[in-house]
This record gives structure tokens, C-alpha cells and sequence, in this order.
């Protein structure tokens, strides 16, 4: 598989808050994204996921290292990273269908073609019917989908969500982790996805990576195959509660709590 | 239907136990302009104090009548129907105008000035929230001169463009300027930086995330600016006229307070009031119909 998205040596360095020294949110993060992957990146708060995520979304420039898409340094947002945030970001003065086609009327696409796909992705996150709803008369849950739907318009060859579910209600958010697999799985865009839930991530993703703090580096990964049960048998909480699913929930968190306990010995 | 003001009604479900001011005011309110109302008739009728000072309402009306002509206008109408063959009753108006005349030389003064004060505030207000070197530039003006009050700087006015209609113009101007600037720049920052994100990760030049996510994101503050400019305008407007106009609200009033005329100096005020409640249901329904979201998202 050839690497569509090529992270090398990307470091971040802030400056701390008394101004004297240098916080290190990233340090010789290397990645590689392939078509077809759902890349999940886990780790406790401050581990420096966001800011990775920021740095792909061209949001943040790294201090040290470079982004290549297919070969060639990228820098800057753009519309062929699609990104989904954790409060959900809409416009409140469109409603779901403008907010949905947002994107492409910024590229000057037509009122009746930017309509039609608009249309196509909502009923894709299970929103037909809603086109016309003002988006603050819409739940959590459905907020986050008109997100997703809005990312997808444009058509982007990657997706990056910022802990999309993480404001969400524990069954809504079930709910959605599903959703967003199903979607995943009919469009198949490289999904790069943040989330500080052991069992998300280990549900959801193909490529699970495991950061930690200080600085915010990657220290594991996995290749993971517990979505493909999901496509076979549908049940999310069965696979949740499998004896494997268990065994590798607590490996993972061993570590992140390893980790946790090296930082706070003196 | 029972009808008790002070009794304890079905509790709603937005009726939180403990809420500050819960429960609807609306019917205390109009008991409120009742008693004042009946106690100014009162007070009048039983003549405890000269129609000098304080005329009675009927005083008011009839006065009402005469200076905006309404028998007049109501004989025109009978006689363009043919019900009357000669149009008796005079139109006499005060201070040389009738009270539709004031009335309209006021708006035209208040909405030109704040017309041109929406045009350059909004703009310069955007800048200073989205550019340092706009906020450098016009923050230590607007600042300076924003507490003064209006008719501190009225004489200057006067000296600059005279006694005509530029100077009212442009004190008004002022006076709508400032609110509407402070309001919109601090529309600015009420945009969230992951709309910015958004936009721009879905390809957003510079000026499309200006012009279709910061602009429509600051709508509700710029129109809180509004609604405070064109109430500050109009009382602005009303002391501007005072100094030198020959129509206006404002100059009716002062006029008729030269010549001891209590009941049309009461009218006078009765009707800027009014006037001044019209905008601001003005201003509502224009928030309700151009910024339903305001408060919810």
C-alpha cells in the first residue's frame, strides 16, 4: 500500500507559560497514512493528539519536520483534509442542507448540483427529512452528523475528527461510533480520528496509535480487526464485551496509566 | 376565564424551583400604567393642581387633535367621498407645522444619520475586530470620544457647520457611530475559532470566511449595536433640535414650553416616547426575522 499522507519527524514546540522555557507538544511523530485506513489516536489529555490533528488539518505549522501528500510538502488548511470537530462548528444562520453544501458553494458549484450531493450525504448520515431544520433546533448527536455530512461534500481524501463524540451522551455516542464505521465503510476516506475512549478506539479503528505526553509522542501501534467483526455481525456491544476485546482494552490501558505513574514519580 | 394577577399559576416546566423573577409580569405591568393613568385623571379632575402644570388628559387629546389636524384630515376624507360638500375645520399645527411634520422632519434627521452610521460603523467595527492595525487606529478616537455626552460637543457643531441641518446630521451621527462599531467588533470575536477552521478546511479564501462566517456570525451584536444607536440617535436628535430647528419633535416641545403650553409640551413627550417604544419593537422583529438563532446556538 503506497502512503497517501507522510507525517516525517513533525516536532511542535510551544513556548511555556513563564515564557523561559519550551513545551514540547510533539516530537519525531512519523506516520504514514494508506487508503482505506481508519487511524485512531489515543492518549490522555495533553498528550499532544489536538495538536497533531491541527498540524495534518494545516491549521498549525510544525516547528520541525514536513507533511507530504502523495510526495509534496503541503502547508496550509484545505478542502482535501475534511475535518470534523468536537463541538460540532456549524453555522447557525444556514440551515442542515446550506451548512451541508457550504463547501461546495465556496468552490462555485451549481445550486442544483451542490444541492444533490448535499442531499446524498445527509441521507448517507441518516438525516433525510432534516434538510431544512435550523441547526439549533437539532440534538448533540444530530449536530455531529450534520458535521460529518459537511466534511464529506467536499469530497476531501481524508478525514479528521477531533473528538467528534466526545460531547456526546454515553448512548447517542454508541450509537454514532457506528454511524460513523458505517459511513466509513461506504465511502472509504482515510480517517484520522482523536479519542481519549479506550473501548472507541479500539472498536472503531484499523490502526490504533498510542500517544504520550511531555513530549507528545507516539509510543505504540496496532493493527486492529475488531470493526471487520462489527461488518459481520453487527453487534456492537457483543464485540465490546468479547474475552479479546476485554484482554486488549486493559493492555492498553495499562499502558496509558504506565505512563501516567512514570510522569508522576518525582 | 379567571383573572388573578398575583395567583399562583400551573407551574411551567422551564419554572425551576428557585429561579430569580420566574413567572410572567405582563398583567402587573398594565395595572402599573393603569393606576398612573387614573391617578394623573384624578388628580386633574379634582383640580389639585393647575392645568398649568400639569393639564389634564383630555387637555392632552384634544390638543392631539388640533395640532395634527385630525378633524381636518377626517372632513378631507368625507368630502373625497362625497358625504361633505365643503371641508370646514382649519389645519393649524404649531410652530408653523402640524404634528405630522415635526414628527417627519425628526425621522428623516434620525434615520439618514443612522442610515450613515450603519454604512461606515459596521465596516470599521469588522476591521478592528479581524486587524490589529484597524483596532490600532480608530480604538483611541472611538474611545476618546464616546463617553462625552452629544451636547458637550453640540456648540462645536454649531460652529463647524452652523445652525443648518449638517450639524444635527452629523452630532446624530455620532451619537449612532460608536455603539454600533463597539457592538460589531465585538461581533468579531463572538465567531468561534473552529467556524474559522471549518470554513477554511473546507477551502475558504481570507475574504469568503470574512464575508460568509465572521460577518454572519457577528449579525446579532451588530444589531444589539443598532438597537442602542438609533435609541441613543433619537434622544440625541430631540436635545439637538432644541438648540436650533425650525420643524421637530424636539423644537415643538421647546417651542410650546416658551409660550406656557403645558398640554402640547406634554403631548410633545408622549409622542417621542412612543416613537422611541416603535424603534425598539422595530429593532426586535428586525433581530427575530434577520437572526432567529441569537441566544441558541
Amino acid at each position: 500500500m503506497d502512503s497517501i499522507i507522510r507525517l516525517e519527524h513533525i516536532g511542535m514546540e510551544y513556548p511555556s507559560v513563564d515564557g523561559l522555557d519550551t513545551v514540547k507538544a510533539l516530537e519525531d511523530v512519523n506516520l504514514e497514512f494508506h487508503d482505506n485506513e481508519f487511524v485512531v489516536a489515543l492518549g490522555a489529555s495533553g498528550c499532544g493528539k489536538t495538536t497533531l490533528l491541527n498540524v495534518i488539518a494545516g491549521f498549525l505549522s510544525p516547528t520541525s519536520g514536513q507533511i507530504l501528500k502523495k510526495g509534496v510538502p503541503i502547508a496550509g488548511p484545505g478542502s482535501d483534509r475534511g475535518v470534523v470537530f468536537q463541538k460540532h462548528a456549524l453555522f447557525p444562520w444556514l440551515d442542515v442542507v446550506e451548512n451541508v453544501e457550504f463547501g461546495l458553494k465556496l468552490q462555485g458549484i451549481g445550486k442544483d448540483e451542490r444541492r444533490r450531493k448535499a442531499l446524498e450525504n445527509l441521507s448517507l448520515v441518516g438525516l433525510s427529512g432534516f434538510e431544512s431544520y435550523p441547526i439549533y433546533q437539532l440534538s448533540g448527536g444530530m449536530q455531529q452528523r450534520v458535521g460529518l455530512a459537511r466534511a464529506l461534500t467536499c469530497d476531501p481524501d481524508m478525514l479528521l475528527m477531533d473528538e467528534p463524540l466526545g460531547a456526546l451522551d454515553a448512548f447517542t455516542r454508541e450509537n454514532m461510533q457506528e454511524l460513523v464505521l458505517k459511513v466509513w465503510n461506504q465511502t472509504r476516506k482515510m480517517v484520522f480520528f482523536i479519542t481519549h475512549s479506550v473501548e472507541e478506539a479500539l472498536f472503531m479503528a484499523t490502526r490504533l496509535i498510542v500517544m504520550s505526553p511531555r513530549p507528545g509522542r507516539i509510543t505504540h501501534q496496532y493493527k486492529l480487526d475488531f470493526y471487520k467483526r462489527f461488518f459481520e455481525i453487527g453487534d456492537a456491544r457483543k464485540i465490546k464485551s468479547a474475552a479479546d476485546f476485554i484482554k486488549m482494552r486493559e493492555e492498553i490501558l495499562s499502558i496509558i496509566y504506565g505512563e501516567e505513574e512514570a510522569e508522576s514519580r518525582p | 376565564m379567571k383573572l388573578n394577577v398575583f395567583s399562583r399559576r400551573t407551574p411551567r416546566v422551564v419554572d425551576q424551583y428557585g429561579a430569580p423573577g420566574r413567572g410572567d409580569s405582563r398583567l402587573i405591568s398594565l395595572a402599573t400604567i393603569v393606576v398612573i393613568l387614573g391617578a394623573w385623571w384624578l388628580i386633574t379632575h379634582l383640580e389639585l393642581i393647575r392645568p398649568l402644570f400639569l393639564p389634564s388628559p383630555e387637555m392632552v387629546i384634544e390638543k392631539f387633535n388640533k395640532i395634527a389636524c385630525t378633524r381636518y384630515y377626517y372632513e378631507q376624507v368625507l368630502a373625497f367621498v362625497g358625504v361633505l360638500s365643503e371641508v370646514e375645520a382649519q389645519c393649524e399645527g404649531f410652530s408653523e407645522h402640524t404634528l405630522y411634520e415635526h414628527i417627519m422632519w425628526s425621522l428623516y434627521r434620525v434615520f439618514l444619520s443612522f442610515f450613515l452610521a450603519v454604512v461606515t460603523a459596521v465596516p470599521i467595527g469588522i476591521a478592528m475586530g479581524m486587524s490589529r492595525v484597524a483596532r490600532g487606529i480608530f480604538d483611541p478616537p472611538i474611545e476618546f470620544y464616546r463617553p462625552i455626552p452629544p451636547l458637550a460637543y453640540l456648540p462645536l457643531t454649531i460652529i463647524w457647520f452652523g445652525i443648518g441641518e449638517s450639524g444635527k446630521i452629523f452630532l446624530i451621527y455620532l451619537a449612532c457611530f460608536a455603539p454600533i462599531a463597539i457592538n460589531a467588533r465585538a461581533g468579531v470575536r463572538s465567531v468561534s475559532v473552529e467556524q474559522i477552521h471549518a470554513a477554511y478546511s473546507m477551502g475558504a479564501s481570507r475574504q469568503q470566511v470574512i464575508w460568509q462566517v465572521v460577518i454572519k456570525a457577528a449579525l446579532p451584536e451588530i444589531l444589539t449595536g443598532m438597537r442602542v444607536a438609533i435609541a441613543f440617535g433619537w434622544t440625541t436628535l430631540v436635545a439637538a433640535e432644541m438648540v436650533a430647528a425650525k420643524a421637530g419633535i424636539g423644537v415643538m416641545v421647546l417651542n410650546a414650553a416658551r409660550f406656557l403650553a403645558t398640554d402640547i409640551v406634554f403631548l410633545g413627550i408622549v409622542v417621542i416616547g412612543a416613537i422611541a417604544f416603535m424603534f425598539d419593537l422595530m429593532m426586535r422583529q428586525l433581530e427575530k426575522k434577520l437572526v432567529p438563532w441569537k441566544g441558541k446556538a
